[in-house]
C-alpha cells in the first residue's frame, strides 16, 4: 500500500507545555489508522495541527507526496483532509441536507453573479450539489432526516451528519476526532459499521478514539501517544502487548 | 398555484394604484412611501450582513452616505458636474462596495460586540468626514450639505416634472415611486436568489459556526468580505436614490440613529428572512408617520389639548415595541423559515 500522509518531526508547544514532541507517522492509502493515548496525550492537538487550526512549530506534513500547506483550515480541506470535531460542530439552524450542501462548497464554483442571474451553469451545479448531498445523507442512513434542523437530530445522528458533511468535501483522508464519545452501545455499533464501510469504499480514515475496543477491532494500524510523544506504532495486536503502552495507560514505570 | 398567481396579480395592481390613491390624500404620503421603500432597500442590504452572515454592523448608514454623496457630488452645481443616472448609480454602488470592503478587511477577526463597536466607529468616521471635508478644499460643503442636486432623468422622462397621461396627473414623487418599486423588485429577487445559493449557504454557515465553516473548506475571509461588500452596495444604491429624490443632503441624514433604526427593522421583522425584513422596514417607517398625523387630533378630541408630543410618543412606542418583540418573538415577527422550525420544535 502506498503512503498517503506522512508527518515528519511535528512539534507543537503551548507556552511551557510541549504538546507534541517530534511526532513522525505515516498513514497508508485505504487503511484505518488509529491514534490513541491517555487524556492529554496530544491526540487532539495533533489533529488540530494537521487540519490547520493551530500553527505548527516545527516539522512538516506531506499529503500524497506533496508538502501540505497548514496555514489555514480551508487550505487543508482543499488539499484533501476533512475532519469532524470531538464536540460536534454542525450548522445547528440549517437542515441536515443544507449542512451537507455546505460541504460541497469547496468542490463547486458558482459565485454571486451566477446566483443573481441564475445562469444555466449555476442551476445545474445547484442540482448536482443537492443530489450529491442527498446521496451522502442516505449513505450515513440519514435520508429520512434531510429536512430536519441539525440541532434537532439525536446525538448519534449528529455524529453521522458531521461525517456526511466531511465526506462531501471529497477528502483523501477523513479524520475523525473521537466519533464514539458519548455514544451508547447501539450508536457505537452503527458507527463501527459506517467506518468499516468507508474503508471498503476506499476512504482512508484517521481515527482518534478513547474506546479501545472500537479502535482495536477496527483499525489496521495504531499509534499511541503519551505526553506528546509517539511511544508505539503497529498493528493493534502488537500494540496491545507493548509494555510501554500498558504502562502509559495503567501508570507505573515500564 | 392558480390562487398564488391571482394573489400576485392583486398585489401588483394594488402597488401600481397605491400612489394614485395616496395622491388624493396628499402628496406627502407618496413621499413617505418613497422613503419607506428606501428603508426597505437598506434593511435588505443590512440583512445580508447581519441576518445571513451574522456580522453585527452598527455603522451601516455610512454606505448610504457614500451612495448619497456620490450622487450629490457628481450631479449638482457643487462641482458643476451633471452625469447621467446610469453612470452615477453604479458608481455609488461601487464606492459603497469599496467602503464595505475597507471596513470588512480590518475587522475580519472580530466577532459580536467587538465588531459592533468597530463598525459603529466607522459609521461615525464617515459622517464626521462628510461634516468636515469643506476645508482646505471644499469637497462635501460640510454641515451645510449639498443643495440643488439633479433629479432623475431617464431619456426624456424628467422625474421632477408632472406628466399627464390617461387623464391622470403623474407628479414627481409618483414617478419616483414607480422607479423605486421597480428597483425594489430587483433587490428582492437578488436577495432571495443569494439566500438560496452556494454563497448564501456559506454566509449562514459562518454565522452558525465559523470554525466548522473553515474546516469544510470555506474561505471565511473572502466570504465575509463579500457579505460586507454586497450589503454595502445595496446601501450605496439606496443613498443615490435618496439624493436624487430629496434634492438636498447633509451629514445630518446619516447619523448613528439611522443605523440603529435600520438594524431594528431587520431584527424586528425577522433576521435572515427577506419577507420579514421587508415587513419590519415598512412597519417602522409607516407607524411613526401615522402617529404624527393621528396623535395630535386624537388628543385634541379626547382632552381638548395636546398632552404628549408625537415625537416623544413615537420613541416611547418604538422602545416598547422592541422590548415586547424581543420578549415574545425573539426571532422577529416573521422569522427565517429555519428559525421558525427550530422554535416550533422547542415548544413541543
Amino acid at each position: 500500500m502506498s503512503v498517503l500522509l506522512e508527518a515528519r518531526h511535528v512539534s507543537k508547544r503551548f507556552g511551557g507545555v510541549q504538546a507534541l514532541k517530534d511526532i513522525s507517522l505515516t498513514i497508508r492509502r485505504g487503511e484505518i489508522y488509529g491514534l490513541i493515548g491517555p487524556n492529554g496525550a496530544g491526540k487532539t492537538t495533533f489533529f488540530n495541527v494537521l487540519t490547520g487550526l493551530y500553527p505548527l512549530d516545527a516539522g512538516e506534513v506531506r499529503l500524497d507526496g506533496r508538502p501540505l500547506n497548514l496555514s489555514s483550515p480551508h487550505r487543508v480541506a482543499a488539499a484533501g483532509i476533512a475532519r469532524t470535531f470531538q464536540n460536534i460542530r454542525l450548522f445547528g439552524n440549517m437542515t441536515a441536507l443544507e449542512n451537507v450542501m455546505v460541504g460541497r462548497h469547496l468542490r463547486t464554483r458558482a459565485g454571486v453573479f451566477g446566483a443573481i442571474l441564475r445562469t444555466r451553469a449555476q442551476r445545474e451545479e445547484e442540482r448536482a450539489i443537492c443530489r450529491r448531498a442527498e446521496e451522502l445523507l442516505h449513505y450515513v442512513d440519514l435520508g429520512h432526516r434531510a429536512h430536519d434542523l441539525a440541532r434537532h437530530l439525536s446525538y448519534g445522528e449528529q455524529r453521522r451528519l458531521e461525517i456526511a458533511r466531511a465526506l462531501a468535501t471529497e477528502p483523501k483522508l477523513l479524520a475523525l476526532d473521537e466519533p464514539a464519545a458519548g455514544m451508547n452501545a447501539t450508536e457505537t455499533a452503527a458507527l463501527r459499521e459506517l467506518i468499516a464501510g468507508l474503508r471498503e469504499d476506499g476512504v482512508t480514515v484517521l481515527l482518534i478514539e478513547h474506546d479501545v475496543k472500537l479502535v482495536m477491532g477496527l483499525c489496521d494500524r495504531v499509534a499511541v501517544l503519551d505526553y506528546g510523544e509517539k511511544i508505539a506504532e503497529d498493528v493493534p495486536a502488537v500494540v496491545q502487548k507493548d509494555p510501554k503502552v500498558i504502562a502509559a495507560y495503567l501508570g507505573g514505570s515500564a | 398555484m392558480k390562487r398564488r398567481t391571482l394573489g400576485l396579480i392583486l398585489v401588483a395592481t394594488a402597488l401600481v394604484l397605491l400612489p394614485l390613491v395616496l395622491t388624493q390624500i396628499g402628496t406627502a404620503w407618496v413621499r413617505i412611501t418613497n422613503l419607506a421603500i428606501l428603508f426597505v432597500f437598506l434593511a435588505l442590504g443590512l440583512n445580508i450582513v447581519v441576518g445571513m452572515a451574522g456580522l453585527l454592523d452598527l455603522g451601516y448608514v455610512a454606505f448610504y452616505a457614500v451612495g448619497a454623496y456620490t450622487w450629490a457630488l457628481l450631479a449638482s452645481p457643487h462641482f458643476d458636474l451633471h452625469l447621467p443616472f446610469w453612470v452615477i448609480l453604479p458608481l455609488g454602488a461601487l464606492f459603497a462596495c469599496i467602503a464595505g470592503a475597507l471596513l470588512g478587511a480590518p475587522t475580519l477577526r472580530l466577532r459580536g460586540d467587538y465588531l459592533a463597536i468597530v463598525t459603529l466607529g466607522f459609521g461615525e468616521i464617515v459622517r464626521i468626514f462628510m461634516n468636515n471635508l469643506s476645508a482646505p478644499f471644499n469637497i462635501t460643503n460640510g454641515p451645510k450639505g449639498i443643495t440643488r442636486i439633479d433629479g432623475l432623468k431617464i431619456g426624456g422622462l424628467d422625474f421632477r416634472a408632472t406628466d399627464h397621461f390617461l387623464g391622470l396627473d403623474f407628479t414627481g414623487p409618483v414617478k419616483d415611486y414607480y422607479l423605486l418599486l421597480l428597483l425594489l423588485l430587483g433587490v428582492i429577487i437578488v436577495n432571495l436568489r443569494l439566500q438560496d445559493s452556494r454563497i448564501g449557504r456559506a454566509w449562514v454557515a459562518i454565522r452558525e459556526d465559523e470554525i466548522a465553516a473553515k474546516a469544510v473548506g470555506i474561505n471565511t475571509r473572502n466570504i465575509k468580505l463579500l457579505a460586507f461588500a454586497m450589503g454595502a452596495s445595496f446601501g450605496g444604491i439606496a443613498g443615490g436614490m435618496f439624493a436624487a429624490i430629496q434634492g438636498f443632503i447633509s451629514p445630518e441624514s446619516f447619523v448613528l440613529n439611522e443605523s440603529i433604526m435600520i438594524l431594528a427593522m431587520v431584527v424586528l421583522g425577522g433576521m435572515g428572512n427577506v419577507w420579514g425584513v421587508i415587513a419590519g422596514a415598512l412597519l417602522l417607517s409607516f407607524v411613526p408617520e401615522l402617529l404624527r398625523y393621528s396623535v395630535e387630533p386624537l388628543q385634541r378630541a379626547m382632552f381638548g389639548r395636546m398632552l404628549i408630543d408625537p415625537e416623544v410618543l413615537r420613541m416611547l412606542l418604538f422602545g416598547m415595541a422592541l422590548v415586547l418583540t424581543m420578549r415574545l418573538r425573539p426571532a422577529g415577527l416573521w422569522p427565517e423559515a429555519r428559525h421558525r422550525r427550530e422554535m416550533s420544535g422547542a415548544d413541543r
